[in-house]
């Protein structure tokens, strides 16, 4: 089922909880919600679902304007962050729930159930009620129901987040097999990036109920549109650092205070072109510790992650975070000699934020 | 891994933390003794007092200074009360009452009144549930005479001057229609504990879950039948269970409304007469111990509904089996 969201617009009152967010999304396909807390990531689920009536905009699946359309009518299947499984029914009555409102027979209610419960591993569960499992299975059994009446369209809201860390994973790639699988246009709203990285064809960025990206993974990753994606698309996050770039004889130079970065032509000449001062983005990954460096530093911090070290160089007022292995053994204070890999460097225009490389 | 050799805990420490686990005891019934005393001396003491009197043929007609002369008559009082033609009658009556007031109003309404006004505009709502409380919080006599005032004979009455200025024939509502004004009466008294009590527990459900019925495919009013209703178990147990017994013991708004008339105990309920036999006796003889019995059955059929009621709503149900993992 397509989806197609035409500049919507949620009001509570005077709160915003969206606003104008236009957004298709095409049949089959995967679609991230990132963002930070309040941004309007649920208000925008909801409304899909047709629990909120939108304030303004359309919304259509397919070709069909669902605005007014009651939430029974719409054929969603929907996946709470608290699992909203009701606690008076079993986990049969549970994943029948759907089933049973829609009428259909005993019989194929009892099949449908069983061959849900089966694959998602919880056959054996069928008897207790929710409060009796773990926070895993409950999870389980809620996926369960969203999918048991076949739906058109699958909502996540956070999902995994009440569970630890490798139970993450397992689910995330679980519900990422069964959702190509079963080929349901799915939206999955998650504040945890690498999530939203690994799991969706597309992510959809949202700050402050605006969307700020709509791009597949790495498009976000490598070609960052805004400061705001740049700074929240990465962990650890781009460093930034305020330069003047400026073109002499077709070399191009970012300069800060001590700092003198030759940067290509390529990357270079657009932020030359601004007049003042430009925000310049760099990836922790984009930067080492090597003898040939140009920029001295002192290490300020080191944090090791196990695999390897994350590390804070103060480079006069400036700071830099990097990583670099653990068995070249940094420590703090130690004076080391950085290089950056400008090829990858990034440009924004301090004012409206937004990248002077790609639009 | 527990080594108690190496435990710093000594036994000494042992003894005092026993101590102290002791001293936390009493002072916590330090802290119940006063309500404890008050329970005592204003209520196990009367009852057992009332069931002592309700042996005994004590009444002003042969009351004297000396107390010692009340004669213990056994049973009598309860054989007389069952061989009473009139207390077969108020026995009904009171059983019409309590089912008719408890299932339309003190329940129904209030199911009703809770489950719209948390379906509309929050605010709305409160302004209706606010008036819904005004009976309960008026002075009962002030209440009554307003209803007095409503139901009373043309020309005064205010229904009665509606019928007048609409030319319809003119009743004495509270002769030809006693029952419909005390149920009425005080029903809308009774609505406003249910509606209380039904409100919070709506409000208390998880938004989430009202929101997953919706998108799983219920209507709202699938959703107040599968969802809601059965998540409002307990309180709707405890408001049946309570207003049918404080429906049982309640007689001040009939006593004022109709005193049990018209006519002969037309509306008179168990406890109004237990209140006329002992303490209002119309011929002036107050039979303090005929009126207790009729008061401990009161008690007696009250504590065996209670446990009834228990029973039909499967209390044990309610309490979840332990957590057993699977994996
Ligand atoms: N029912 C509501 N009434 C009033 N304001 C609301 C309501 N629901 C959401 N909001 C407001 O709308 C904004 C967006 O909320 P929303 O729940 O969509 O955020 P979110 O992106 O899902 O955040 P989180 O990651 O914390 O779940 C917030 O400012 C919130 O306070
Ligand atoms: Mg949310």
């Amino acid at each position: 089922m397509e989806i197609r969201i035409d500049n919507l617009t949620k009001k509570f009152g005077d709160v915003v909880g969206v606003e104008d967010l236009t957004l298709h999304i095409d049949d089959g396909e995967f679609v991230a919600f990132l963002g930070p807390s309040g941004c309007g990531k649920t208000t925008t689920l909801l409304t899909l679902a047709g629990i909120y009536k939108p304030t303004e905009g359309l919304i259509r699946f397919g070709d069909r304007v669902v605005n007014t359309v009651q939430p029974k009518d719409r054929n969603i299947g929907m996946v709470f962050q608290s699992y909203a499984l009701y606690p008076h029914m079993t986990i049969f009555q549970n994943i029948a729930y759907p089933l049973k409102l829609k009428k259909t027979p005993k019989k194929a209610q009892n099949e449908q159930v069983r061959q849900v419960a089966n694959v998602m591993g919880i056959g054996e569960l069928l008897d207790r009620r929710p409060g009796q499992l773990s926070g895993g299975q409950q999870q389980r059994v809620a996926l369960g129901r969203a999918l048991v009446k076949e739906p058109d369209v699958l909502l996540f809201d956070e999902p995994l987040s009440n569970l630890d860390a490798r139970l993450r994973l397992t689910m995330r790639g679980e519900i990422k097999h069964l959702q190509k699988n079963l080929g349901i246009t799915s939206i999955y709203v998650t504040h945890d990036q690498v999530e939203a990285m690994t799991m969706a064809d597309r992510i959809a960025v949202m700050n402050l109920g605006q969307l700020q990206a709509f791009d597949a993974p790495d498009e976000l990753y490598d070609r960052p549109k805004t400061l705001f994606v740049a700074g929240f698309v990465g962990n650890p996050p781009m460093n930034f650092i305020d330069v003047d770039v400026s073109q002499s004889n077709g070399q191009c130079v970012a300069a800060a205070d001590s700092i003198q970065l030759p940067v290509g032509k390529e990357r270079g000449e657009p932020p030359a072109g601004y007049a003042g001062t430009v925000v310049m983005g760099i990836r922790p990954e984009d930067i080492t510790i090597a003898d040939d460096g140009n920029v001295n530093g002192e290490i300020f911090l080191v944090e090791p992650l196990g695999r390897e070290d994350l590390i804070d160089v103060r480079v006069g007022p400036h700071s830099f975070i990097l990583l670099a292995d653990t068995d070249k053994q940094h420590r703090a204070g130690e004076r080391v000699a950085l290089k950056f890999d400008m090829t990858q460097a990034q440009f924004f225009d301090p004012q409206t934020e937004r990248s002077l490389l790609w639009n | 891994m527990s080594q108690p050799d190496t435990n710093p805990k000594s036994s000494a420490a042992l003894v005092q933390s026993r101590r102290n686990a002791l001293r936390s005891y009493l002072s916590a019934y330090g802290f119940m003794a006063p309500a404890g005393v008050l329970v005592i001396i204003f209520f196990l003491i009367p009852v057992a007092i009332v069931l002592y009197l309700s042996v005994t043929n004590l009444a002003s007609s042969n009351f004297t200074s000396d107390l010692a002369k009340m004669e213990f008559i056994g049973l009598k009082n309860y054989r007389t009360l069952f061989n009473d033609q009139f207390a077969r009658k108020i026995f009904f009556n009171t059983i019409f009452y309590v089912l008719v007031t408890l299932s339309i109003f003190n329940v129904g309404l209030a199911l009703i009144v809770s489950l719209l006004t948390t379906h509309i505009d929050r605010g709305a709502g409160f302004v209706f549930r606010a008036l819904w409380i005004l009976p309960r919080i008026t002075s009962p006599v002030v209440y009554i005479l307003i209803w007095k005032r409503m139901s009373a004979e043309a020309p005064f009455g205010i229904l009665n001057q509606i019928n007048e200025a609409l030319g319809q024939p003119t009743f004495n509502y509270l002769s030809t229609n006693p029952w419909v004004f005390v149920v009425v009466v005080n029903g809308f008294i009774g609505v406003s504990f249910g509606m209380i009590i039904f409100t919070s527990a709506i409000e208390s459900i998880p938004k989430d879950l009202l929101n997953a019925s919706l998108v799983d495919g219920s209507s709202r009013m699938q959703r107040i039948r599968y969802v809601i209703l059965p998540l409002i178990r307990w309180p709707l147990l405890f408001v049946v269970t309570y207003q049918t017994l404080s429906l049982l013991t309640s007689f001040v708004e009939i006593q004022l409304l109709t005193d049990g008339g018209p006519g002969l105990y037309r509306t008179e309920v168990w406890s109004l007469t237990a209140y006329h036999r002992a303490l209002s006796n119309y011929f002036g003889n107050a039979q303090w111990g005929y009126g207790s019995a009729f008061a401990v059955l009161l008690v007696m059929i009250g504590v065996v509904l209670a446990v009834i009621y228990m029973r039909v709503f499967r209390f044990d149900e309610l309490i979840a089996e332990p957590r057993v993992e699977a994996l």
